[in-house]
This record gives C-alpha cells, structure tokens and sequence, in this order.
C-alpha cells in the first residue's frame, strides 16, 4: 500500500520555490552550476536549471554526476551498482555548485558524490538541493534547499516518479518488506 | 550482472554480458578524460599479470586499468620465476592467489590454459591470451570503438584481413560481432583462412579487392613473421603484394569505412603509414578505449558471487 505525499502541482510549486531560494542565497547566477547525482537528481536539477534560467534570464552550466565507483559499499553489497554516465561539460574549479538529489535519507550518497566532485576539481563551493529529506542521517550532512521534509519509518520506501520516465509527476511514500538502510539509499 | 567470476572467452559470454561491459565501459572512459583519471571502487583489491607470453600493450592496458580502479598490482615476471625452477602451473596460480590476489590476469601460449586455472582458484581469472583460442578484451575493445565510431553494431559489413588461422584477436571478434549481429567476413589468403571458419557464420574472401567491396569497419591484423617460409605464405613481400592495405584498396570500401589494428603493426607490410596515420585510422583510440574495457571488466567480476 502507498500513499501520495506530492503531486504534479505540488512537486512544481516545491521546485519554483526551491529555485528562488538558489537565486536569493547565491545572489544571482555568477558562477553557480546545478549537477544531478544519477539518476534521480538528474531530471530534478534540469527542471530547477530551466526555472532559474527562466527567471534570471540567463544561461547555467547543467551536468551529471554518477557515484557508483565512489560508493562505501561496494564490497558488502549484493551486486555492483550499474556504472552510468558523469557528463559534466565544463571546468568546475572556483565555481559554485549545487547538487542536485530526489531523496535525502543516510547521507551516504551525498558523501559519495562529494567525493566524486573532488576529484574532478575544486569548486569554490558545494550545496545541496534534495526533493524529499526523509531523516535517518549516519553522517554530518545537511541540506541547504528542501522540497519537503518528510518524517519516515525504516519500513518505508519514498518513491519519486517524473515524466521524464514516462510516468506522471508524483512521490509516494510506501510500506516496504524488509527494514531500509545500510546502503540501501 | 554477469555469472561467472572468470572472463575467460566471448564464446562463453551471453549478448547481455557482452552489452553489459561495453556499456558500463563508457562511464569508465569518462573516467580516463578527466584530470584525476583514478576511482577509488576497488580499493584494497590485489592484481597479479602472470604473462607467459611477451607483451608490451595488453599487460601495460591491464596495469592501467588495475591501478585506476585503485587495486594493488604486482607484475609476475615469468623468466625470473620458479617457473624456470619447474613449478607446475597449478601451483603458480595457487601461490599467486595465496599472496592475496583477487585478480589473475594470465597470457599463455597454450589454449586452454586460463580455464584450468579459473577451474582450481578462487580468484578472478581474466585471459588476457591464450594460444590460438581467444583474446577476449581485445574483441571487447574493439566492439566498444566500433559502437562508439558507428553508433550501433548490428548489420555492418565487418572485415578482418590477414592471418585468421592463427589469430585469438580473430577468433574472438568473430564471436563478439557475430553476437552482436555484424555481418562479419574474412579476407586472406586460402592457407590462413580454412573452409571450416564458415561453421562460425562468417563468409570467406580469398580476393583483397572483392572483400573489401562495401565494409564499414576494416580489422587488419598483424601478419607474423615467424609464419614466414614455413608454407602458408611464400614471402612477407608477396603477402603484402596480395593483402597489405593500400589508398586504392581502401577506396573500395565505404567512404566513411574506419580502419582498426589491434597492434603491434608491421607498416608497410599489412598496412602503409598513410592509412595508419590518416583520417580513417582509430587505431590509437582503440588503445584508450582497452584501458576503458579492461576496467569495465573487472570492476563487473569484482561483483560476481562466489
């Protein structure tokens, strides 16, 4: 059984408030990027780069980011996560930039992706910009733009669908069999 | 995912397998094209090159790979080892797996060999060549630049020249492209190409300029000297007369043909430097993209149960 926790209106409205917010705290666009973790984040910080662009009227480096090979559990998972693509078309030295993920849940993937960034360069500043912070932290990480704070069980699953899938806008919280966690995000 | 924890041949690889690797392989390059060309995924991890063989390339691309996926690499030097003392092969493999190496990445010249060792270790078996059975990278590097230059694989006209009888690269191109749906066929002459490589869904040309009518990807493979004067052809001169890759040969194939040699080339011989050097030429991306391949492998059999 699954409950709606956002539908297509409140997903945009989450995501046009969101943008203001990167706007107002970064003053601007100079030198701000957004790059999505794959493969969630990824449609995510498209919709949020194509809202600033609409209200700034101006132009920001958009890219992706795959954190596979980073991960911390690569030796007691069950199989190798997929590998997919890292495209970020452009210098990321001394520029400000915001990640982009759906859900925010151990913090292991932000960790990762941190990581990663590092060692394509040394950007000024890194952010962070989740859909959904479903709580249960295991290290020191933070959001600094929230979609919707949304207190969950171990037992529960957050879902997020896009149309970019071929489904509709929607997020959905669901009772799941086993207790998540543990590299389970 | 892929079920075994050896890579050991294309023959025993699925089409998903297949798929699997050259897809994961392109985030692995991305890798390769950044300043920090390192990924910390098998951390902690041991690779041992145990090569019977002479290899410059291939060991060096294994290397690479290892060590840019952040494991450990020891480089088993075979005439300095007990080896020349008479140690069975068996038991190489179990002293090499007993100093921790999760990765044994064997070249041998006798077919076979790769497979009694994935038999009796634990370890991951990777052959990097074996006699004149299979290579299995170099098959899966070359498919991954053939996708890459192409951007698809099934229904190209696919040529490999040359020594075909004796060449693993052959054999396991065959069964890669073949898999893959490419319509492979073979060039050269009938001493080095015999009748039954046709079982293997390929079709045969003893005629340069009749097999090159129409190809879009071209495989030249190196012509062994050693092979000369011991009857399968008369002389390197005549061989290169008869099947060396000229501008006017290469102007029968298609206009946007791409020209592939898995190395070391003899220039002048199966190739001029004008080919191997011009436009049509991916030769040296082909060794980029083994690094890619090699990665993508072992990074997918790290995964494997066991």
């Amino acid at each position: 059984m699954s409950k709606e926790l956002m539908n297509k209106k409140d997903l945009d409205r989450a995501l046009t408030r969101m943008s203001h917010e990167i706007i107002e705290k970064n003053k601007g666009t100079s030198r701000l990027c957004l790059i999505g973790i794959q493969r969630g984040g990824v449609y995510l910080a498209q919709r949020l780069a194509a809202k600033i662009q609409e209200i700034e009227k101006k132009e920001i480096p958009l890219g992706s980011l795959d954190i596979a090979l980073y991960r911390d559990d690569l030796n007691i998972r069950k199989q190798q996560p997929v590998v997919r693509r890292t495209e970020i078309p452009f210098e990321v030295n001394d520029l400000k930039i915001v990640l982009v993920d759906d859900v925010l849940f151990t913090g292991r993937s932000i960790r990762s992706a941190m990581d990663a960034l590092m060692d394509i360069g040394r950007p000024a500043s890194i952010q962070l910009a989740v859909l959904i912070d479903r709580g249960h932290r295991e290290l020191p990480i933070k959001a600094d733009y929230v979609g919707k704070n949304i207190p969950t069980s171990l037992r529960e699953t957050v879902e997020v669908q896009m149309e970019e899938e071929g489904v509709e806008d929607r997020v959905t919280l669901r009772k799941s069999e086993s207790v998540e966690g543990k590299g389970a995000e | 995912m892929l079920n075994n924890k050896d890579l050991l041949g294309i023959k025993e690889l699925s089409v998903e397998e297949i798929n699997l690797i050259l897809d994961t392989a392109a985030g692995f390059k991305d890798v390769l094209g950044r300043d920090i060309k390192k990924v910390p995924a098998l951390r902690g991890k041991t690779t041992v090159n145990l090569f019977f063989e002479p290899s410059t390339r291939t060991r060096t691309s294994f290397e690479l790979a290892a060590k840019r996926l952040s494991t450990d690499v020891i480089n088993f030097s075979v005439p300095t080892s007990s080896v020349v003392k008479g140690e069975g092969l068996i038991d190489t493999g179990l002293t090499v797996q007993a100093l921790g190496a999760d990765f044994i990445i064997i070249r041998h010249a006798s077919s076979g060999v790769p497979h009694l060792l994935a038999k009796n270790l634990s370890a991951s078996v990777i052959n990097a060549g074996d006699g004149t059975n299979e290579h299995p990278t170099q098959a899966l590097l070359d498919a991954f630049t053939i996708q890459e230059k192409k951007g698809k694989i099934a229904g190209l006209e696919i040529a490999i020249v040359g020594d075909i009888m004796h060449s693993r690269v052959a054999k396991s191109n065959i069964y890669c492209l073949t898999a893959l749906g490419a319509n492979v066929r073979l060039i050269g002459p009938p001493t080095l190409i015999p009748e039954n490589l046709k079982a293997m869904g390929v079709s045969l040309f003893h005629n340069m300029e009749d097999g090159l009518k129409g190809v879009d990807v071209l495989i030249m493979l190196r012509i062994q000297l050693e092979r000369q004067g011991k009857g399968f052809f008369p002389s390197t001169d005549e061989y290169s007369k008869n099947w060396g890759l000229t501008l006017e040969r290469l102007s029968l194939a298609k206009e946007d043909v791409i020209v592939m040699h898995p190395g070391p080339m003899n220039r002048g011989i199966e190739i001029v430097s004008e080919i191997a050097d011009g436009p049509r030429s991916v030769i040296l991306e082909q060794v980029t993209n083994g690094i890619a391949v090699r990665m993508s492998v072992m990074y997918l059999l790290s995964g494997v149960k066991r």
